[in-house]
């Protein structure tokens, strides 16, 4: 009974990921023709162009103000490839769940025009689009499922919707850096949008910009879901232990309880010892939250939510991590790290300093690994999907196509398989080492 | 560069995202870790140190019973020696009673026969003592009515008479 459940499992799975396929090419008939449009033109004489033809642009409307349309035959590029694959990756106020996108709850923060509540239904965006809002609200447009806001203050604000007649990407230089800037074109005018504040410190071309995201988007929704469906399986399990009492394991619980023993047994016992009991909630809870999500994440056609490759989850996970290690540590670590005992002096003024970093770099590993592994991960897959809608260019070579379809999906399958593997590998290397941090944190001293 | 209208955005830290993570990891822990993780840890050591237990108490009761057997053995080796002696000794017993019977038996028997043999003896004295007087007053009856006629009742005749008669054995 079991065998044909976990079969037809393995089948839908299989169906999924064959659908999938079909998934970009979809998108590529209505929304990457933007991209490609763009992509093909020398930038530099494109903005040029574009600079130039100003004024035309606001008497006219723009030419290169659209929305996706496909002309038949274009050619799909590796920058198409990359395009798509940064997008599917990317956090997003819809959700999309096959080829559906369901609104979101969008909750805006501009210290100029102070709180905006509403969902992002309001965009106009296509049910099966790529997440492109038909019109601004607000202030604020959906440039491929992301929100953004128009910082122009000659934009019309006397009414909330205001409908587009495209978005266009150009780039370019802010403070001595190279930038993709969106603009929304009303018909009349174009006006520049800024991206959401991202705390990174300018780093990675972020920075506070006009207006904050606490939306309730894609990844927020994914944590919620993964959330509940944890409660439920986890009080459920915590349950039958109670009701089955004195009696073997059973089911959901025998299943749970054999992961569970797994990291007791593995992380929180060898690395924390006889203290295990009081830290073994945190470290259960690091790894049932990143293995939900990266196994969320995993499921192909049901949003692909790429939580756990995430620079923002990661880093809250490592900062959890970081505080509890830190706020743990006993007199034996602060005096590894401040003052090694029996180091000399003058070695101490550099151990010092390396020990010291250490403290940081040791959740900033952690927070770059969990990242870099998971977006890896969801990015390949893409990536070998779209290698189909490449050598087809653009379903004018049937061969191509077919070919590259076979051995996509082939490639497709194993990589799936690995990145089940990587789920819990990823989720038991977040555990461990964060055990293992704790543990040096709290050992009690040896008298050697 | 490349140009790309879709930034990596994944390597930007949301605010909005770190925020939501923030409260539903803390969340999650709290929750499940209170409800779930620390109840479930619970249950595991309880079960855990008892079937510890049951298995030391398996191998304890294991070694009592290997205790009691060997005693059991001693004891019955120690019966079967006793019972063996017991028997050994009813043997004795019944043998010396037989032989102190046989000896009483044979005592008696010698006592019985002796007391008949003296008192056979004596009636035989008895009887010939009887006999001799008899035979001596009748030979002395008869020697007088021969001796009537020869001899007279001097005393010479008559010791001369009574060593006749002692002279006479009856045998």
């Amino acid at each position: 009974m079991k065998k044909h459940i976990l079969l037809s499992l393995f089948a839908l799975l299989l169906s999924f990921s064959m659908n999938a396929q079909s998934h970009p090419k979809d998108k590529h008939d209505h929304d990457h023709s933007e991209h490609a449009d763009h992509d093909h033109g020398d930038h530099s004489h494109d903005n040029h162009k574009h600079d130039g033809k100003a004024h035309d642009d606001h008497a006219h409307g723009d030419h290169g103000c659209h929305f996706h349309h496909h002309p038949e035959g274009q050619e799909y590029t590796p920058k198409d490839v990359a395009n798509t694959a940064f997008h599917h990756i990317s956090d997003a106020n819809v959700y999309s769940i096959g080829p559906w996108q369901i609104p979101l709850p969008c909750i805006l923060y501009a210290p100029e025009t102070g709180w905006d509540v509403f969902l992002s239904s309001k965009f106009k965006f296509k049910s099966t689009g790529h997440g492109d809002g038909y019109s601004a609200y607000k202030g604020y447009i959906l440039d491929a499922g992301t929100v953004k806001r128009i910082t122009d203050p000659s934009f019309p604000r006397d009414v909330d919707e205001v409908p587009l007649q495209g978005i266009i990407h150009k780039t370019e230089m802010v403070d001595g850096k190279e930038k993709t800037v969106a603009y929304a074109c009303t018909g009349e005018a174009m006006y520049r949008t800024d991206p959401k504040s991202i705390a990174d410190a300018g780093i990675f071309g972020g920075g506070i910009s006009s207006f904050y995201d606490f939306s309730i988007t894609k990844n927020v929704t994914s944590m919620i879901i993964v959330f509940f469906g944890m409660l439920w399986l986890f009080l459920r399990v915590a349950k039958s232990y109670v009701t089955r009492n004195g009696m073997a394991p059973k089911g959901l619980q025998s299943f749970i309880e054999s992961i569970f023993v797994f990291i007791q047994d593995e992380v929180a016992k060898p690395f924390l010892g006889h203290k295990y009991l009081k830290y073994q909630p945190f470290l259960m809870a690091i790894f049932f939250f990143v293995l939900g999500l990266n196994l969320w994440g995993q499921i192909p056609f049901f949003g692909g939510a790429n939580v756990t490759g995430n620079i923002g989850v990661t880093m809250v996970l490592a900062i959890f991590a970081f505080l509890v290690v830190n706020l743990s540590g006993n007199k034996h670590y602060w005096e590894h790290i401040i003052a090694m005992p029996g180091v000399p002096k003058w070695v101490l003024t550099i151990l010092t300093p390396v020990e010291f970093l250490g403290i940081f770099i040791k959740p900033l590993t952690l927070m770059l690994r969990l990242f870099a592994n998971i977006t890896a991960g969801h990015m390949v897959i893409i990536v070998f999907v779209s290698l189909i809608f490449m050598f087809s260019k653009g379903g004018t070579s049937m061969a191509g196509g077919l070919g590259t379809a076979v051995g996509s999906t082939l490639l497709t399958i194993f990589m799936m398989a690995i990145e089940l593997l990587v789920a819990f590998i990823q989720a038991f290397v977040f555990t461990i080492l964060t055990a293992s941090y704790l543990g040096a944190a709290v050992e009690e001293p040896h008298h050697h | 560069m490349i140009f790309l209208a879709i930034d990596f955005s994944v390597i930007k830290p949301d605010f909005g995202l770190i925020f939501w993570t923030t409260i539903i990891f803390g969340l999650f822990w709290l929750l499940i870790g209170k409800y779930a993780f620390g109840p479930i840890a619970n249950a595991l050591k309880v079960r855990e140190d008892e079937i510890q237990g049951s298995l030391d108490e398996a191998k304890k009761a294991r070694e009592e019973m290997a205790n009691l057997n060997a005693e059991n053995e001693k004891i019955l080796a120690e019966t079967r020696e006793e019972r063996s002696k017991i028997l050994k000794e009813a043997k004795d017993t019944k043998e010396s009673i037989i032989n102190e019977a046989k000896e009483t038996a044979r005592a008696e028997a010698q006592k019985i026969a002796n007391s008949a043999k003296m008192e056979i003896e004596a009636e035989k004295k008895a009887a010939i003592a009887d006999i001799k007087s008899q035979v001596g007053t009748m030979a002395l009856d008869i020697a007088e009515k021969v001796i009537k006629k020869e001899l007279n009742g001097s005393p010479e005749h008559e010791s001369l008479v009574a060593r006749f008669v002692d002279d006479i054995k009856l045998n």
